[in-house]
């Protein structure tokens, strides 16, 4: 069995979800201070991508990145490369199609972070960038560790913008789910479920992921329970 | 250390407009909740921008309208101490201090002054601990050593002790109370409490709806509040509107009757307020002086005292001020009944002329 598909798949979610980390807690912490009228706006053109189908996504992309595109023409002419058809081609439709979830899960929870910490923290003498690494950050990391998680997921899935910008060619963009569904194509079902079988237990591995994170950031808060008790 | 503030601010409807002054003294921001207390300190924090004003703090403009000056709150060197504290809860103690001694610039001794800290404020043996695994009381001193790890010029205490649990709250209280005596600046200590500012402050600035009043000593303030919402806040139950009749001869409108007063009554009082426990029964050895006769509307007994509500006889029940409430330490007459009659004297000298509004 040809394992570049598990291979290539886990290299391109985890690659994109790299991207989508950084740029969904930029944009979600930016976002949280801009002016309301401005919000509403911004917020709807970044969380277009979770309602858009990915085909529609994956047009764009195309019209974009392909070699007659603006911008694909000019990387093709400048540096001599393709930027569709190649394996990488699948990380710029993963990274937009899961950027909305991470964006979305930091922004709630930088808006459900209690902003008096922040406020102390200046009063007291703390720089802006301290306080966001040291104190919102470690504050927030449930929420953004799931978007992360869900975005990782999301990227891994992702079928319809990928086989739009990197088609299907085996051993250099086939990723699992493109391969399920030619694999159905050419009615190969016994390879088809055994790459099932392996979705399956990637998706249960994530999901067991995510609840013992969330079990171990919870842990302290339960344990000071019984502390408050006999306390002075 | 001192502190002048002259700011305005509008948010829709609300209007905050306070001026005050304070030397190196506790002095109390005392309002109801609403009335803009922790909003002024936010401004003087630099978290809220006010509209228009000044904030100098030990000579030092943190903003003026005017000049354009505006400072980040990381530049003002002010101590605001939160209602819930604000500790980081991802911080052990030790850390929650170690973070601003260093952010301070004092690299080098950070252990030495973070022990100092520990002991000063009874913290020894916590430095592992989280924020949650603290009482309150004991949250409450994390947050002060904190701010004094800032080195702050004042510092500002937003309702310090209604975080806590009544139980708690004496101790708390009087552990505060011996740290903000060793502090030698500025103090400015935000609460709706009267009698935590009577215990704990010097100076009283009344912020009603918005508007600050002028700044009176706390003795001032607690026996005769020179306005209505002062004598509200200080805890006074009974109010008339009043007709000036002479320099000590007033005509109570809600109470239908004429009272003399001790104290001078200025041309523009527009009230009179007697406190529940300045009103007594009507003996022998009062005579006729402000003799009112009244019906009892309710008797109710409190765990250390009785408070009677009576309505002078010609007055209308129904309106909330023709009431007149008192605090007796037990009533003689077992047998008083809601309904019977009762005559009441009000001391001339425990009557308190109010105005409407100090401009």
């Amino acid at each position: 069995m040809d394992w570049f598909p598990l291979y290539n798949s886990l290299r391109v979610a985890l690659i994109s979800t790299f991207f989508t980390f950084f740029l969904g807690i930029f944009a979600a912490h930016y976002i949280a201070k801009t002016p309301r009228f401005l919000k509403g706006l911004i917020d709807g053109v970044l969380t277009l991508p979770l309602v858009l189908p990915p085909t529609v996504i994956g047009f764009f992309l195309l019209k974009m990145i392909g070699p007659l595109g603006p911008l694909g023409s000019r990387v093709l002419e400048v540096f001599g490369f393709k930027l569709t058809m190649t394996w990488y081609s699948a990380i710029f439709a993963t990274t937009i199609i899961s950027f909305p979830l991470m964006y979305r899960t930091a922004r709630g929870a930088f808006e459900s972070f209690d902003s008096t910490l922040l406020y102390s923290g200046q009063t007291l003498g703390l720089s802006d960038t301290f306080l966001f690494w040291r104190v919102i950050m470690p504050n927030c990391k449930q929420g953004i560790l799931a978007g992360a998680v869900l975005s990782f997921a999301r990227a891994l899935g992702e079928f319809g913008a990928t086989t739009m910008v990197a088609g299907y060619i085996p051993g250099r963009t086939a990723i699992i789910s493109t391969t399920v569904y030619q694999l159905w194509r050419e009615g190969n079902d016994a390879l088809a479920y055994k790459w099932v079988f392996i979705n399956l237990v990637i998706s249960f591995i994530v999901l067991t992921a995510v609840n013992m994170l969330e079990n171990r950031y919870k842990q302290p808060v339960g344990a000071a329970k019984n502390h408050f008790d006999h306390e002075d | 250390m001192s502190v002048y503030v002259k700011i305005k601010k509008s948010f829709g409807n609300f209007v905050l407009d306070t001026e005050f002054e304070a030397e190196n003294e506790i002095l109390a921001l005392l309002g109801a909740s609403g009335s803009g207390k922790s909003m002024t300190l936010k401004c003087i924090a630099g978290i809220v921008k006010p509209d228009m004003g000044r904030i100098v703090v030990d000579g030092v403009t943190l903003f003026d309208s005017e000049k354009k000056i505006n400072l980040s709150p990381q530049e003002r060197h002010v101590g605001l101490l939160f209602q819930n504290y604000a500790l980081f809860p991802n911080m052990t103690v030790e850390q929650n201090l170690c973070a601003v001694i260093k952010s301070c610039g004092r690299g080098k001794d950070t252990k030495e002054k973070l022990d100092t800290l520990l002991e000063s404020f009874y913290l020894t043996g916590l430095e592992n601990h989280y924020p949650v695994q603290l009482s309150g009381g004991q949250q409450q001193r994390v947050a002060l050593a904190r701010m004094m790890a800032s080195d702050p010029k004042i510092i500002m205490l937003d309702e310090p002790l209604s975080a806590l649990d009544s139980y708690l709250r004496w101790q708390v209280e009087k552990e505060l109370t011996e740290i903000l005596e060793k502090y030698r600046g500025t103090t400015l200590y935000v609460s709706h409490n009267r009698d935590e500012v009577y215990r704990i402050c010097r100076k009283v600035c009344v912020i009603n709806d918005g508007r600050s009043e002028k700044v009176s000593s706390v003795d001032e303030f607690f026996n005769a509040p020179p306005t209505l919402a002062s004598a509200l806040l200080s805890g006074c139950k009974n109010y008339s509107k009043i007709k000036k009749l002479s320099n000590d001869t007033v005509y109570a409108v809600d109470w239908k009757t004429n009272l003399k007063c001790s104290a001078h009554v200025p041309g523009d009082a527009g009230y009179i307020g007697v406190r529940a426990h300045r009103i007594l029964p009507l003996s022998n050895k009062h005579g006729d002086l402000n003799k009112i006769s009244c019906r009892v509307l309710e008797i109710r007994h409190d765990l250390f005292s009785v408070i009677v509500t009576v309505v002078p006889e010609d007055a209308d029940p129904r309106k909330e001020f023709s009431r007149i409430r008192m605090e007796l330490p037990s009533l003689e007459d077992d047998s008083l009944r809601p309904g019977d009659s009762m005559a009441i004297s009000i001391p001339p000298e425990m009557i308190m002329p109010l105005r409407n509004r100090i401009i």
